[in-house]
């Protein structure tokens, strides 16, 4: 897998690095107030832990993480900041405690539960000796798709995609149909005169 | 040679991070955000090469479509205020 000597340690560093840059963005979004800000560094915050992804060999993961985190995600909070402030209110008593203490709290719970897995890559884990040696011996020369991920998903698995595709649809089209098309959406928030110009112009061209 | 660049895309990274924290105009956060999704895009080319599995170089060319498009939707997010204004009617000086 390594592509030269010292490899292995570069990634490691690369994923430490990585994390650290997380965890600075995370800590930047809980303490800033402006709304704008928070959406920008919440992209940063998407490509980044995508680019993670890929270092931990996630590459299906890692695409979903960029395209809707730090795609999708960052123009649907931008058309919802247009509806509201651009600050956040500054948070006082309570509710600056218990959040961090719900935060804690469950990342001790996740830590301890990776106390049970498996080591990273350990070939006597349950992932490396079931169905899972099956699937690494016989996919290649099966379909000779290089990356098993994608071969489960897109051929053995087919159907079953098929089907999350058609969900995803539906759900992208009634998404669609409630936010409206065309001047009676989003467009409401433009500038009366911008779109009376516009129109205007339209009807030249017409 | 290729730990030397992933530690410059590193350190590149962690500046664009500074620019996009401490603002101080909104502009300079776009340019930042923009500016740090190449940065990515290139280190995932790196990483890329340090495993040993140059494929990786597909998936940087559709971040950076990604990143573009999302570069796009927050430059019009500013300009106008809306998605839904179409980009090529306004003429008159690019007003």
């Amino acid at each position: 897998m390594t592509g030269f000597e010292g490899a292995t340690l570069a990634i490691d560093l690369l994923n430490i690095t990585l994390l650290t840059i997380l965890f600075v963005i995370a800590i930047a979004i809980a303490r800033l107030r402006s709304l704008f800000a928070i959406v920008m560094l919440s992209g940063i915050y998407s490509l980044v832990s995508a680019t993670w992804f890929v270092a931990l060999d996630a590459v299906d993961v890692a695409f979903t993480e960029a395209a809707v985190g730090a795609g999708i995600s960052t123009a649907l909070f931008l058309g919802a900041m247009v509806l509201t402030s651009r600050t956040a209110k500054a948070e006082k008593g309570a509710t600056k405690i218990v959040p961090l203490l719900v935060v804690i709290a469950t990342g001790a719970i996740l830590i301890y539960a990776t106390i049970d897995l498996p080591g990273f890559g350990d070939p006597t884990s349950p992932a490396n000796t079931g169905v899972g040696v099956d699937f690494i011996e016989r996919t290649y020369p099966e379909i000779a798709i290089p990356n098993i991920v994608t071969a489960v998903l897109a051929s053995y698995r087919g159907f079953d995609t098929l089907g999350e595709v058609g969900v995803v649809f539906a759900a992208g089209l009634a998404v669609s149909l409630l936010l409206g098309f065309g001047e009676r959406s989003l467009g409401a928030s433009v500038r009366r005169e911008d779109r009376v110009a516009s129109l205007k112009k339209d009807e030249e061209e017409s | 040679m290729i730990g030397a660049a992933a530690i410059a895309l590193v350190v590149a990274i962690a500046l664009m991070l500074v620019r996009a924290l401490s603002g101080p105009t909104l502009y300079d956060r776009v340019l930042a955000v923009n500016s740090l999704g190449t940065k990515i895009i290139l280190l995932l080319g790196v990483i890329g090469f340090l495993t040993g599995r140059p494929d990786f170089l597909d998936i940087s060319i559709l971040y950076a479509l990604i990143n573009f498009v999302s570069t796009i939707a927050i430059l019009k997010f500013f300009r106008y205020r809306s998605f839904q204004v179409s980009l090529t009617r306004r003429g008159k000086g690019g007003s």
